[in-house]
């Protein structure tokens, strides 16, 4: 077994999904010679080829729209934006083609793609390099939007994610690419889409998160254990198809439950998750389903990031006031 | 110190001029009178098949329509001079061009009349379905051609888009990307001198549309685009250029729009009808029948014939497409996905059960 950081373990499943499939291409913008600005397809070139890993001119909608065009054509592209703040001209591309190629042709033509990102703050970037707007992408029908938030789940999800015969947004975490280390084995092994993971196991509250933030939730969950209370926490993973049966189980078992996501809070995943909770999970509650999250503001610059990011505190706070609800 | 880097320039080509005379040497394919007779049927046929639909809109028996009528040499051109494993990629006026690929008037019929099955093209496979966001398949069509390079195959895709279509990132960024990895792609822009309402000269200051192209480092040319055989002969070239390896190229295809935007529109809004009835006189469709009539090879009663023909074909698709029954509601679900995610699977029942609820077919 070797450790992994979360940056290496996408380039350690980039490298297996080039290496067990030949349609599988990557390209975008400083990932050949350079391996990207986050090192994550560092070496790629070298060992695949200029025919597999392509440098491209700057332009990010033209990225996706090609995806489109090769997927039709049977590859497989992965192509990366530098950061999620230059994402915006690949959406009319993922919502007006890749997402309804297949619906719109009847399977005649599919769109095979994974559309890579590394999202969030913290880790005092310049403007417009911070942001959390996956919710944008969970909109939309016929996207997956996978978001991993360790070492194993981003090479595995990643895996699945590049198998998959449908369109995926999968947004990495970049708070915590190189912030922990995980041992796991190059196996190939790919990691269920569509399903949320128990993370840890409780009975008197649920803890529900995904990417970076599962660390200031587990974090939280520590910090309520030692006054006794076992929080259940539970990574999301894939926001959409959103699982919503295992977070409803366990809702049903704790009756309290606390959503906490670094996007802003209003119109986000976390407001889907508690719509749904009270639509079939009603009955379950003992307490208002809480939310944590950036605050509905545009997210600050390097001084105040810290200010916007929700901390561990503010998520112990949010579940101590759904433990004593009465 | 300053010197002149760089200068170009952008060729005009027409061979049959709009009185139906030969204004250059007949292309090698031209020579044939079956081929161009051929031509003739199917720019005849489109517009016959644009007539039926603008009317079935009017009689409410299908959806908003984009009338083609007087761009017939682009589409005909176009398509007849792509190979079957070529990939075309149209925008939505380019009913002409999808009937030679093999896209059936009833499949055509069923798109507008708003039933996916009309994208679910029977005869080419790998043809994409019309774009309707304006320009938002031309990176489609440097993704296609990169596949096509990347496989080594002589394949080339071509990309149909209005004269509106080149003010957009997304066709520069494609065309960027088709000129710096010398893609296997044509591009051709159908300049029908309307983008709904504003005209050509509004749209872009550049004195052609074809020189765009130069700055993406590739060739841009002109040609009439209501002359089938010059456009059939610069879109064949620059096709055997690209699957040789000689990379993309761009042809602005001059016309005019002689129709309404669609059927929701009204053009009298915008031109006036002395400009419009002037542009009639340059339409494709009468100087080809000049031409092949003063060569002999077409008569009064091939006129006729091919005339019944053509409404004897459309009236089978129109009824094929009024017979065509509703998709099932979960058939909203059923290709959202190669399978459907288990999330999915109570909002599939549910519309299912209002179906039924409803007695619907």
């Amino acid at each position: 077994m070797t450790e992994h950081t979360l940056v290496g373990a996408v380039n350690l499943s980039l490298a297996k999904a080039l290496e067990e499939d030949e349609t599988v291409i990557l390209f975008g913008e400083d990932i050949g010679v350079d391996g990207g600005v986050f090192r994550a397809t560092d070496g790629l070139v070298d060992r695949f080829g200029k025919d597999r890993v392509l440098d491209t001119p700057l332009a990010e909608g033209v990225l996706a729209g090609m995806s489109v065009g090769l997927a039709a054509e049977g590859f497989r592209p992965v192509p990366e934006i530098q950061f999620m703040g230059f994402i915006y001209p690949a959406l009319e591309q993922m919502i007006s083609h890749a997402s309804r190629l297949r619906n719109r042709t009847r399977g005649r033509l599919t769109c095979p793609m994974v559309l890579r990102a590394p999202y969030g703050g913290g880790i005092h970037a310049p403007e417009h390099h911070s942001e959390s707007t996956e919710a944008m992408f969970a909109h939309i029908p016929g996207l997956r939007v996978v978001i991993p938030s360790s070492p194993r789940r981003a090479y595995g999800l990643l895996l699945s994610a590049i198998r998959d015969p449908d369109p995926v947004v999968f947004l990495e975490p970049k708070r915590i690419y190189r912030a922990v280390r995980e041992d796991f084995e190059d196996d190939g092994e790919g990691m269920p889409l569509d399903s949320c993971f128990i993370q840890r196991e409780g009975t008197d509250i649920t803890l529900v998160s995904w990417g970076a933030m599962m660390h200031e939730t587990l974090a939280a969950a520590d910090q309520l254990a030692e006054h006794g209370t076992r929080a259940e926490v539970i990574d999301v993973a894939t926001l959409r198809p959103l699982d919503m049966d295992t977070i409803l189980a366990s809702v049903e078992k704790t009756g309290r439950c606390v959503i906490v996501h670094e996007a802003v809070r209003s119109n986000g995943v976390g407001a889907e998750i508690a719509a749904r909770i009270g639509e079939d999970g009603l009955l379950s509650l003992l307490a208002p389903v809480g939310r944590v999250g950036g605050y509905d503001t545009i997210m600050p610059l390097a001084r105040l990031e810290g200010r916007y990011m929700p901390s561990t505190e503010r998520v112990v706070s949010a579940a101590r006031r759904a433990l004593e609800f009465e | 110190m300053t010197k002149i880097v760089a200068t170009f320039e952008v060729s005009y080509t027409q061979i049959l001029n709009k009185s139906g005379k030969l204004t250059g040497p007949l292309p090698a394919f031209a020579q044939d009178p079956e081929k161009l007779i051929e031509l003739y049927r199917a720019m005849v046929l489109s517009r016959a098949f644009d007539a039926k639909a603008v009317s079935l809109h009017r009689t409410g028996r299908l959806g908003t329509f984009p009338s083609a009528v007087g761009q017939e040499a682009v589409c005909v051109g176009t398509a007849s001079a792509m190979q079957e494993t070529d990939v075309f990629l149209p925008s939505f006026r380019e009913h002409g061009a999808q009937l030679i690929r093999g896209v059936t008037l009833v499949e055509q019929l069923l798109y507008w009349g708003g039933d996916e099955r009309g994208s679910d093209f029977s005869g080419p496979k790998k043809d994409f379905p019309m774009a309707v966001p304006v320009g938002t398949h031309a990176p489609h069509a440097a993704g296609v051609a990169l596949a096509m390079k990347l496989r080594g195959e002589e394949r080339a895709a071509v990309c149909l888009m209005g004269d509106g279509a080149t003010s957009r990132g997304d066709v520069y960024e494609s065309w960027n990307m088709a000129g710096v990895w010398s893609l296997p792609v044509v591009y051709v822009i159908n300049n029908n001198q309307w983008a709904i309402s504003l005209p050509r000269s509004a749209q872009s200051a550049a004195e052609t549309l074809a020189q765009k192209a130069i700055a993406a480092g590739f060739p841009g040319e002109q040609v009439d685009g209501n002359d089938v055989i010059a456009v059939y002969d610069v879109v064949d070239k620059a096709l055997k250029k690209a699957r040789s390896g000689g990379g993309a190229h761009l042809i602005e295809a001059v016309t005019y729009r002689l129709s309404d935007h669609t059927t929701a529109d009204d053009a009298s809004r915008y031109r006036s009808d002395e400009e419009v009835s002037a542009r009639w006189s340059e339409e494709p469709i009468s100087r080809m029948r000049t031409y092949l009539t003063e060569s002999s090879a077409w008569k009064k009663e091939d006129e006729e014939s091919l005339l019944a023909e053509c409404a004897k074909t459309i009236e089978a698709a129109v009824e094929e497409y009024l017979a065509t029954k509703p998709l099932p509601p979960e058939s909203m679900f059923d290709y959202l996905y190669a399978e459907l995610p288990a999330a999915y699977a109570a909002q599939r029942a549910a519309a299912v059960a209002a179906s039924d609820e409803n007695g619907d077919d």
